[in-house]
């Protein structure tokens, strides 16, 4: 075997701490990498066509059924979307209420993959558990954070993996303000850890890359996007959800990986933690921002590797977002706000924790659903992931044949893929109006 | 049992959306020390190391929909002791099986502009429709709870128990009052294995049946009762067919109530170009 030159093919077929089943394969002739392609080989659930001919209130379930990682989001989208199909106005306490689920939703999803699924990769160990036998103390904290996440999804959601609590309106029950008051404890302890977090991964060692990355991301006038917001990107664009959804067009390719996606020249975006934190860090409050300049951070992050670091300040975030949604809590009254149908399409855009996920849906007048459009974050990224790939993989040609397939392993799971959620839906192409 | 003795655990993913893996590592405190007692010996979702079969035990996500997979599932079945389904997917189909009801092709058609590069089946099966299993775990997702404790029982030798009665009895186990009776709201509860803890009813929700029939759910009676509280045919057969639709009991009072039968046949997926 020569390093750096001749032909070499890294072939991965069952790519490891990524949610769904994938493969990734990099070709390289006389030192120049060829092909990489990020396979899908999740077979297609058909939520789409699932969906037509069913309620509109049957969206949240039946959508969160798509990812059993960020159920939530699938919820908070459909609702969102459907909505705004039937002009329905949510209350203040409400949104608050959804947004402390979300929360939970990101301390989980964020804790899973910086623990058990980002970290090991750091450190050289094929897994958490590896881990824990070397740093027993560092994998308990990352459970305990998870534990956390969970707790609040179970207090606001009642469940944590697909939340049964969730209603398009609002929720079946409010819960208790003594309910909602029990998670403050455990929140700062979160907090804590998240912070302590910040300051493990800080110390991790990245290769040294960066990516001309073009973000998208949703953007609030006061606050860090979560559960609402217009689609900024780093090139201007400045879209509501219903013109976010009318600008993706998206085409279907005999590869699964192959994905198309033009603006002005430039083909391709990714949403997530670096896009939300390089549009949006100076709406972080102040605790999230001081641990992100203690860990090294700009106001923008370009580097795939440094995706764990956003991922801990973000956790920091979020905690720190939970205790003061948790001190100030209400319960709303009634808990959902009435939702009359109307034949009208609808579009709903949130921040899943790995990135932008957006639902549209055309109603009858009855509510029954004629149509449904889902496109989830990691249909959006593939195309950056693949680009990733290529670029990580070109800058570590000297590494021998297991290392540099751990490194292109890794340049996927900077990226924290649902591929779950991917296999179901089309490639995506965005084109500028 | 000495270390070197450990049992190997495999965890195998089919068509799902990784909620009841998830559940696994949702066991967090426990998770280390189920680490120590059995040797995860695949688990993709988990780790990058992985240990050739044969396994002591697999636990098998999601539901049969490609010819692939059909192999697939006989693999993990020929190179494993013991094989348990963990959710609704794997131990009925899963929401997936509504395809179950569409003409072939159909759904394939609405999602995909290109359906003739979909390699997959007209149907969402059950792993026990392809192979024999040794225990099944409803829900969707499963209880943690009640996986952690089929997998000490097993541990243990002993033959683990998962529970054939209804949710009506963990309302009354946990104080809630009755939807169905107090309040008319549509509850599947009586004929929907118990499981979950009655979560739904706990927040002013009825059951929708993510943990698949009872063993003896008297589905007519039910239905009866929804009817006269003024439920329609139409929503009385849907409600019936979401997360267990394929499930025999669910999928007989669906179709009684006015549901189309399944009309897709368990074999390779058709060229769409060849009509219906």
């Amino acid at each position: 075997m020569t390093h750096g030159s001749g032909e070499r093919t890294i072939s991965v077929e069952g790519l490891a701490r990524v949610e769904g089943e994938g493969s990734l394969r990099v070709e390289v002739h006389d030192g120049i990498v060829g092909e990489v392609a990020l396979e899908i080989f999740e077979p297609p659930r058909y939520f789409e066509a699932m969906l037509v001919g069913r309620n509109f209130t049957e969206a949240p379930d039946i959508t969160s059924r798509i990812c059993g990682i960020c159920p939530v989001a699938y919820q908070m989208s459909a609702c969102a979307a459907m909505e705004d199909a039937c002009g329905t106005v949510i209350d203040e306490r409400i949104r608050v209420l959804r947004r402390l689920l979300y929360c939970g939703e990101w301390i989980q999803s964020h804790a899973l993959h910086v623990y058990l699924l980002h970290a090991p990769d750091f450190l050289g160990c094929a897994d958490a558990v590896e881990l824990a036998e070397r740093d027993k103390q560092a994998v308990e904290r990352g459970l305990d954070l998870k534990r956390t996440g969970n707790l609040v999804m179970e207090t606001v959601g009642g469940r944590a993996v697909h939340p049964v609590n969730v209603r398009v309106g609002g929720f079946y029950r409010a819960p208790s303000p003594e309910a909602v008051a029990a998670l403050a404890e455990p929140l700062f302890r979160a907090r804590d850890q998240a912070l302590t977090t910040v300051e493990w991964v800080a110390g991790f060692d990245f290769p040294d890359v960066e990516v001309d990355y073009r973000f998208v991301a949703l953007r609030e006038p006061d606050r860090y996007a979560i559960e609402s917001g217009r689609a900024v990107s780093s090139d201007g664009l400045d879209l509501s959800p219903a013109e976010l959804a009318e600008l993706v067009v998206e085409e279907h390719v005999e590869r699964s990986t192959a994905l198309h996606a033009r603006l002005g020249g430039r083909d391709q975006y990714l949403t997530g933690p670096l896009a939300r934190y390089s549009l949006n860090s100076a709406m972080l409050p102040p605790l999230a921002a001081e641990a992100a300049a203690g860990a090294g951070l700009g106001p923008v992050c370009n580097n795939p590797f440094r995706s764990i670091v956003v991922r801990a300040v973000e956790l920091v975030f979020a905690c720190d977002e939970a205790l003061s949604l948790v001190e100030n809590y209400v319960p709303p009254d009634p808990p959902a706000a009435t939702v009359v149908p109307r034949a009208r399409s609808g579009a709903g855009a949130t921040e899943a924790p790995r990135g932008l996920l957006f639902h549209t849906y055309e109603l009858d007048e009855s509510g029954t659903i004629l149509k449904a459009r889902i496109v989830p974050p990691t249909s959006q990224n593939q195309l950056t992931i693949e680009s990733d790939l290529r670029q990580v993989a070109q800058d570590a040609l000297d590494l021998g044949d297991d290392e540099l397939q751990w490194r292109c392993e890794q340049a996927v799971r900077n990226h924290d893929p649902c591929i779950s959620c991917a296999a179901h839906f089309l490639d995506v192409t965005i084109e500028s109006s | 049992m000495t270390p070197t003795a450990r049992p190997t655990v495999a965890v195998w993913k089919f068509a799902s959306c990784d909620g009841c893996q998830l559940s696994i590592l949702d066991c967090e405190e426990e998770l280390l020390k189920l680490a120590g007692t059995v040797r995860i010996a695949y688990f993709l979702e988990m780790s990058r190391a992985s240990i050739k079969g044969p396994y002591d035990l697999s636990l098998v996500e999601g539901s049969i929909t490609t010819a692939g997979d059909v192999e697939r599932i006989k693999q993990v079945r020929s190179q494993s002791r013991k094989l348990i389904t963990i959710g609704a997917c794997a131990t009925a189909g899963g929401i997936q099986g509504l395809r179950n009801f569409a003409a072939s092709g159909q759904y394939a058609s609405v999602v995909y502009a290109h359906p003739e590069y979909i390699n997959a089946l007209d149907t969402s099966t059950p792993v026990s429709a392809h192979v024999p299993v040794d225990l099944e775990l409803y829900g969707c997702p499963i209880d943690r709870t009640q996986l952690l404790s089929v997998l000490t029982a097993i541990l243990a030798g002993r033959r683990p128990r998962v529970p054939g009665h209804s949710v009506c009895e963990e309302c009354k186990g946990r104080g809630t009052v009755c939807l169905l009776v107090s309040r008319g709201t549509p509850c599947l509860g009586p004929v929907t294995r118990a499981g979950c803890g009655a979560l739904c009813p706990a927040v002013d929700r009825g059951c929708f049946g993510c943990f698949g029939p009872t063993d003896t759910a008297n589905t007519a009676s039910l239905a009866g009762e929804l009817r006269g509280q003024g439920l329609t045919p139409v929503d009385t057969s849907r409600l019936f067919r979401t997360f267990n639709a394929t499930a025999p009991a669910f999928l007989a009072e669906s179709v009684a109530q006015g549901g189309a039968p399944p009309v897709a046949v368990n074999g390779p997926g058709r060229d769409p170009a060849e009509g219906d």
